[in-house]
């Protein structure tokens, strides 16, 4: 891909929303119109996120930076014979396609869906039905709330498109999972966009989420998502996602989730593509007895850099959460995680627990990571850990021992280590998919520096 | 864990009584003008009669010091400090040096005798060996005990104003060698007006023959304590340090500001221990000692090893990160910690551990219990650099809270660039746990006692490192500390 004569800058966002201003969906829509001009109000104001701001500090958006983006034009068109399937029975579930972050109709399988259930996308529903939106469009104030303004969440409010609307009826269940596809179809020029997705499960409601990022060819392009979740008193959202985005994708995802009185969310994220990527998930436990977890497995090579930045907030009394991270990065590239834990003050016998591990797999790969609790109520049991490392030696022998050779003993292990992340998904067929996503990313290393 | 009717009564009464070193000594004194200027510089170095490529080194820290900005990123809120309101330089009269212990103002050696610091030369203890102690009374040193049986193994140990003056070339060749005065705001402040603090240096294959101590006191108003002390480990070399350090209760808030640097070259040790005891501010969180202390040692040399000790109770706020540069081979760093805050105390206090040569192993053991409305924090850098191969680390902090009106943080860094380092940290937050103390509560114990033992018990692996004489009055403190703040 050609560089870009202009290279990519805040005020080139905040020109290409100029332009965009009036034909944005909803542009007629009072409230849409202020939250819009809110986000790139202040998205102006704090600029891309670069070293002086504490929760990007390991991370630069110099590939950003580098390359010009055009916003994505009217979807490019997509062979379906070239989506992949990650889950086995697809046509019987239900699957939604978005293509440059626009929806593509013709592929999703919208028509049987259960009684109670609304799923479609964001732009058609600011056509037909915008009012249920204003409150929860606008509930996370463009990112006002986190420590570091979530400039990049404030450009999606402003520029965003389309995206997921999921609505899940009182006490509905739906027991098929609902995969959602998110292809990257770069064009001759790098393009850019902003998908806006809003889950609402209402009490006692009960769905499967699963996100799967793919990109197709090998163009720049830059998917800076947003994603509004909110599960109601007593309702349960397990939300899987596979991050497999092409190798020279940038990839940005802000998730917020607010949970009711005993709510559970139940999050899952596998990070293996795109040239930069960033999950940024931030937690609010609000309801008593409400409960989080969140895992996560990353796999990184060559230049690759993924960060992983989460925030649980426990604000309610007897709250629990979990969270384990683990990954392996190879060559040059470069992982960080951040997690924060919080225990406000009313959130009394509450529960944290938080791991991070690590497995450096060449000696220019890096890691930085920072676990942090901040604890203000005295009844509480958090914990954080974290580790870094390389392969056990003492494990790689005793496979050895046994006659198996080396690389294979090696895999062997990264599969176990990775694997303990995968094997409490609850989605039938998922965890085949996702272990053998890992087998094959084994497969395809190159370049491993032996010790 | 809710407190009692009766604990909060007795926090109330208590309130200011807990502080026990809290008088004034009556003491003629001389002073710098007010305010911070580079005049004021000069004052202080004119005083010192200090050599001219000193004074430079001031002025020009001095200058920096102007420009930089102050250091936001600490999770600690006070309103901006008034540096032109306050005195850098405060000196008992007729101080300029006494040869002896007897010329010593007998007010000051009642002050010291008060605070339990014996400038006898004497005996004390059970234990065979002395105390060696400098003590420093706000800007100048007052007293080095010892000084001649530490000669006679070739240790210097004395005033750093005296160091300067009679072995300028390891002075020069140190000073601002591990902590370098544009580091940060405080140190490059401490760099420019800086009045005096410890120097230490051991020979070549000397085991020090007894625990050198410093006694930091602040005693006159509306004024900053600036010590610099200089510890360097020659090889082979061993050493045990002490310092402890007390305020009167003031209203105000003062300003210390110390810079502490640590060199250990091959196969040498230094132990560092402190216990910081200053003035915490009154119940309201009124007064008390701003303690900004920049202090970090750097193992130079192979199998070198540094090992810092602190038990922070005191200041009404702690912004100090005792560190190592691991720079040897198989050079060794440790930090144990315990920080108590209590009433309105606020903490910010943690260690780097930089690892850059290689097998070079660190760890960190760091306790910290909040109570009232304190708020405290942990924050910590581990840092493995791409040539630490064999690189070990492992952290260990832990929190309690007494209380739900106050705060525990903990604020890891984790930066690995080898992969045959390896790199583990482990935090917790919990409160006493209530089976605990139905255990001690079976057997007899009053509750406020129960609470005590389990504190002390969670404490015990810090403090075990300290020498002895001061792990009797660390154990002290932390029971002082939290007296009345548990039920």
């Amino acid at each position: 891909m050609p560089e870009s004569a202009s290279p990519t800058t805040a005020q080139s966002f905040v020109a290409q929303f100029g332009a965009l201003r009036d034909t944005l969906p909803g542009a007629g829509l009072p409230w849409l119109r202020e939250l819009r001009e809110d986000g790139i109000a202040r998205f102006a104001k704090l600029g891309l996120p670069g070293p002086k701001v504490e929760a990007w500090k390991y991370t630069r958006l110099r590939p950003l930076e580098r390359i010009g983006f055009v916003p994505a034009g009217a979807a490019a068109q997509v062979d379906l014979d070239k989506l992949p399937a990650l889950l086995p029975h697809t046509g019987v579930g239900h699957r939604v396609v978005f293509v440059n972050g626009r929806l593509r109709q013709c592929l999703a399988l919208l028509a049987d869906q259960p009684e109670g259930v609304e799923l479609g996308g964001l732009a058609d529903a600011l056509r037909h039905d915008p009012d249920p939106l204003a409150a929860e469009l606008g509930r996370n104030g463009n990112g006002a709330r986190a420590r570091d303004g979530q400039p990049l969440f404030a450009l999606n409010t402003a520029m965003m498109q389309d995206g997921l609307v999921l609505r899940v009826r009182r006490g509905i269940s739906v027991a098929l999972p609902i995969e959602v596809i998110y292809v990257g179809a770069p064009g001759p020029e790098p393009v850019a966009f902003h998908p806006r997705n809003l889950i609402v499960l209402e009490p006692g409601a009960r769905a499967t989420v699963v996100e799967h990022h793919i990109g197709l060819g090998a163009g720049a392009y830059f998917a800076n998502g947003g994603t509004d979740i909110r599960i109601e008193e007593g309702a349960q959202l397990h939300h899987y996602k596979i991050q497999d985005e092409g190798p020279e994708a940038i990839h940005i995802a802000t998730t917020h989730v607010e949970l009711a009185r005993d709510a559970l969310y139940d999050g899952f994220i596998l990070s293996k593509g795109a040239r930069l990527s960033r999950q940024e998930v931030a937690v609010q436990l609000a309801g008593e007895g409400s409960e989080c977890h969140l895992n996560g497995a990353y796999m990184l090579r060559g230049e690759q850099h993924c960060d992983i930045t989460t925030t649980i907030d426990h604000l309610a009394p007897r709250t629990s959460s979990r969270e384990v991270f683990k990954g392996v990065i190879d060559d040059q590239a470069r992982a960080v995680f951040q997690g924060r834990i919080t225990v406000h003050r009313d959130a009394q016998q509450s529960n944290g627990h938080q791991l991070s591990k690590a497995l450096l797999l060449s000696d220019r790969a890096e890691i930085d990571a920072k676990p942090e609790l901040e604890i203000f109520a005295d009844d509480v049991k958090c914990s954080h850990g974290a580790t870094v490392g390389d392969l056990d030696r003492d494990a790689l022998f005793y496979l050895r021992a046994r006659g198996i050779p080396e690389a294979a003993a090696r895999d062997i292990l990264i599969e176990a280590f990775l694997a303990e992340t995968i094997n409490n998904i609850a989605a039938e067929g998922l965890c085949p998919a996702l272990m053998s996503s890992i087998g094959h990313w084994l497969g395809g290393t190159t370049g491993r520096t032996e010790p | 864990m809710a407190a009692s009717i009766e604990t909060t009564q007795q926090v109330q009464e208590m309130g200011e009584r807990t502080y026990k070193y809290g008088f004034v000594t009556e003491i003629e004194t001389e002073t710098a003008p007010k305010g911070l200027s580079e005049d004021i510089v000069r004052f202080i170095s004119a005083k010192k009669e200090e050599p001219a490529w000193l004074l430079e080194w001031r002025l020009k820290a001095y200058r920096r010091w102007l420009e930089m900005p102050e250091p936001k990123w600490a999770n600690v809120t006070f309103p901006p400090i008034d540096y032109q309101d306050s005195y850098y330089y405060s000196a008992p009269k007729t101080m300029d040096g006494p040869n002896s212990l007897d010329e010593i103002d007998p007010e000051l050696l009642r002050t010291y005798e008060k605070l339990g610091i014996p400038l006898k030369e004497q005996e004390i203890l059970a234990g065979v060996t002395g105390v060696a102690v400098d003590a420093v009374f706000d800007s100048v040193s007052v007293a080095t005990t010892f000084k001649g049986k530490l000669e006679e193994q070739g240790v210097i140990f004395c005033p750093i104003s005296e160091a300067i003056r009679e072995h300028p070339e390891l002075v020069r060749k140190y000073l601002g060698s591990v902590v370098p005065p544009g580091d940060n705001k405080h140190a490059c402040l401490n760099s420019a007006v800086f009045t005096d603090g410890s120097f230490v240096y051991i020979p070549k294959g000397v085991r020090c023959p007894m625990e050198l101590s410093t006694y930091f006191r602040i005693n006159a108003a509306n004024t900053g304590q600036f010590e610099r002390t200089l510890l360097i480990a020659d090889a082979g070399s061993y050493v045990s340090y002490l310092e402890g350090c007390t305020a009167p209760m003031r209203d105000e808030n003062q300003l210390h500001a110390a810079v502490v640097e640590l060199i250990a070259l091959d196969d040498a040790e230094i132990k560092y221990s402190t216990v910081q005891n200053w003035y915490p501010g009154d119940k309201n969180g009124k007064g008390g000692i701003y303690n900004f202390v920049t202090k970090r040692g750097a193992c130079r040399g192979r199998n070198s090893k540094i090992s810092w000790t602190q038990v922070e109770t005191g200041s009404a706020i702690t912004w100090k990160y005792p560190s190592c540069i691991l720079q040897g081979d198989n050079s060794v760093g440790e930090f144990y910690s315990v920080a108590i805050t209590n009433n309105y105390q606020q903490a910010d206090t943690g260690t780097k551990m930089i690892h850059i040569g290689k097998n070079t192993r660190s760890r960190i053991v760091s306790k910290g219990i909040s109570a009232g409305h304190a708020q405290q924090t942990y924050r910590g850098l581990v840092k493995i650099s791409a040539k630490a191969e064999g690189a070990r680390n492992h952290t260990q902090c832990d929190s309690l809270l007494i209380g739900d009106r106050c705060g525990a943080h903990t604020v890891p860094y984790i930066e690995s660039k080898n992969r045959s380092a390896i790199v583990e940290h482990e935090a917790t937050t919990s409160k006493i746990s209530e089976d605990q103390l139905f255990y001690c509560r079976q057997r007899g114990l009053s509750e406020e006692d129960a609470v005590a033992l389990v504190v002390n018990g969670f404490c015990r692996e810090v403090l075990q490192q300290l020498p002895m004489e001061f792990a009797v009055e660390a154990q002290k403190l932390v029971s002082i500390s939290l007296e009345g703040s548990v039920g």
